[in-house]
């Protein structure tokens, strides 16, 4: 069997036509991922983006898809396509960890629909991507089990929360991953590790299964190597599931084919906040570079103002450190997780176990959210949080009545190094500044490779737009891709 | 507004953690620094706007289904994960403290 696959460029219609094509089988190319994991993903000296491998339940999804080509019928749409999966979204009989030690030995009795959904279409899931504890983070340095590292530079951070995942998808140690994202967490480590990114609408997509951490800002989405596997991989899983009220009956369109269309005319607001002067000059440089090819596409960009920017990351810190407060107050020791051993009473095995099996981050921010919660503080932290978020949302409402879509950097900086913000929490809060409005207002962000810093190091630039207009954020995304491979080719 | 260690003490029994006192004291720290932050939001004026009870569009749909039984988990799946159990029920350490 000829088999000269690259695992890194392999795309989802590329991995599912090798399998369809008997180029190689379902099964071998499982093999191919699980010995490249082997000896790139190592917890020491690789990537330490796998927490937990699936080996059987992937060589069984493998061989169920291998005896369709063998009968000869067409693989389902993502058939013969090796994923991983962040480790906050459920599956059922593999271990769940949400990057914690309190969730260390837990295994959910059932999966989450976003798993379910990319399985019935023919996924293969390859096992489960570290990430910042409960999500909380912007390095990946938040994990129980140790960072994770950034594969363009081992040295450095590969972003969070969904840390594993970014890496996973620009290492090639799976064809793409799913992330989820409640300020940031699937858009900046995109950004940090040179892959595409995609937070969809707030309600777009099922969140069944995903470990809770600020509920009113929590979304599932992709990580790819293209836009076009972001597009395809959100028709997949966007829609609504009766186990999530929250999720949106909202028609799901065929991004694959919206993807295609011109984006000649269409509107790009530049809003002036997000280029402060504090902006690292090289993300600036590129960022705006990547806006003049838009120009260039025959798109028509003008400068706006969402005024509110600036108290974003305050705002986000209140509404979802509340939430999160409330959300793990469920583990406790009594129906699954840590136990603390030998309390004596009932409430020192609550404080026992929850003290023993959070991390420092997830402390700080269930202290944080108790805090803004607690009486005679809510009126001044909280309720002004939610009014502020109302300010922030108006801003976005209001710029969207001028233009179709909204061009920012993803990150004010490249990848930092592993441990440069680790001991100041305020410092690694601000990394998510750019990202945090559109998880607020409830928009769809896409974060798209732009260039590279003069050291090589990724750079990300995000796409914002209007509630549940994915295709638009993914049309623009597609065509900048392309527009940008073509300035590169000319150039070399 | 500062935090005290009185306060960090009385949060952390609200939110059910037994810090160690290196813990109090860097949270102490770490609270009063996030928080002096988060005091940027009291130059917003606020007066008149709604705290946001929906994220994104309003939405017509109706969230309600029938309330109709369905299967749940079985029992032994449920107590699975437990770190201790009597086969039926979650045991935990006596409940009233004398």
């Amino acid at each position: 069997m000829p088999d000269d696959l690259n695992l890194n460029l392999l795309t989802i219609s590329s991995a599912r036509a090798a399998v369809q094509e008997r180029q190689t089988t379902a099964t071998s190319l499982v093999e191919k991922f699980y010995s490249k994991i082997e000896i790139e993903d190592r917890p020491v000296g690789g990537t330490n983006a796998y927490l937990t491998l699936t080996r059987e339940r992937a060589l069984e999804q493998a061989s169920k898809l291998d005896r369709i080509v063998d009968q000869g019928d067409p693989l389902p749409p993502l058939g013969g396509v090796p994923v991983g999966i962040k480790d906050v979204i459920v599956t059922g009989g593999v271990r769940t960890t949400a990057g914690s030690k309190i969730l260390g030995n837990y295994v959910p009795p059932y999966d989450s629909t976003a798993v379910t959904r990319l399985e019935r279409a023919g996924a293969i899931v390859l096992g489960k991507l570290n990430c910042d504890e409960f999500a909380m983070g912007s390095s990946n340095e938040n994990s129980a089990w140790g960072p994770v590292r950034n594969p363009r530079d081992l040295s450095r951070v590969p972003g969070g929360s969904s840390g594993g995942s970014a890496a996973a998808a620009a290492a090639g140690t799976a064809v793409a991953t799913l992330g989820s994202d409640t300020g940031g967490s699937i858009r900046q480590p995109a950004a940090f590790c040179g892959v595409v990114g995609l937070m969809p609408t707030y309600g777009r997509v099922s969140r069944y299964g995903l470990i809770a951490f600020g509920s009113s800002l929590d979304h599932i989405g992709p990580l790819t190597r293209s836009v076009k596997d972001a597009a395809i991989l959100l028709r997949h899983l966007a829609g609504h599931d009766p186990m999530d009220t929250t999720s949106s009956r909202v028609a799901v369109p065929d991004y694959e084919q919206e993807i295609e269309k011109p984006v000649r005319g269409l509107r790009v607001g530049v809003p002036t906040e997000y280029f402060p002067s504090e902006l690292d000059s090289e993300v600036g440089k590129s960022v705006e570079a990547g806006i003049e090819l838009l120009a260039g596409a025959g798109c028509e960009v003008k400068s706006i103002s969402l005024p509110n920017t600036k108290y974003a990351i305050p705002t986000y810190y209140i509404v979802a450190t509340a939430e999160a407060s409330s959300n793990l107050a469920r583990y406790d020791g009594v129906r699954y997780g840590y136990r603390s051993q030998n309390s004596k009473t009932l409430r020192e095995m609550y404080r026992r176990s929850r003290d023993e099996g959070f991390g420092p981050e997830v402390k700080r921010r269930i202290m944080l959210g108790t805090y803004a919660l607690s009486a005679g503080y809510y009126d001044a932290y909280y309720l002004k949080a939610q009014q502020v978020r109302t300010l922030i949302a108006r801003d976005f409402l209001e710029a969207f009545k001028e233009v179709d879509v909204i061009v920012t950097p993803t990150t004010p900086t490249p990848a930092f190094k592993l441990g440069e913000k680790s001991d100041d929490p305020l410092s690694m809060y601000l990394a998510d500044i750019f990202t945090v409005t559109a998880s607020l207002a409830g928009i769809p962000g896409i974060s798209v490779p732009c260039g590279e810093t003069k050291n090589g190091l990724p750079i990300g630039m995000q796409i914002l737009g209007r509630h549940f207009d994915e295709a638009t954020i993914l049309r623009l995304a597609h065509a900048f891709e392309h527009a940008r491979a073509a300035s590169l080719s000319r150039s070399a | 507004m500062k935090i005290t260690q009185k306060d960090v003490q009385y949060v952390a029994d609200l939110a059910n953690l037994e810090l160690t006192d290196d813990e109090r004291t860097r949270m102490e720290k770490d609270l009063n620094q996030i928080l002096g932050y988060i005091d940027l939001l009291s130059e917003v004026d606020t007066s008149n706007v709604p705290a946001m009870a929906q994220v994104g569009e309003t939405s017509l749909e109706d969230p309600l289904r029938a309330d109709e039984p369905k299967e749940c988990l079985p029992r032994d799946l449920a107590l699975k994960n437990a770190p201790q159990t009597d086969g039926s029920f979650f045991r935990v350490p006596k409940v009233i403290e004398r």
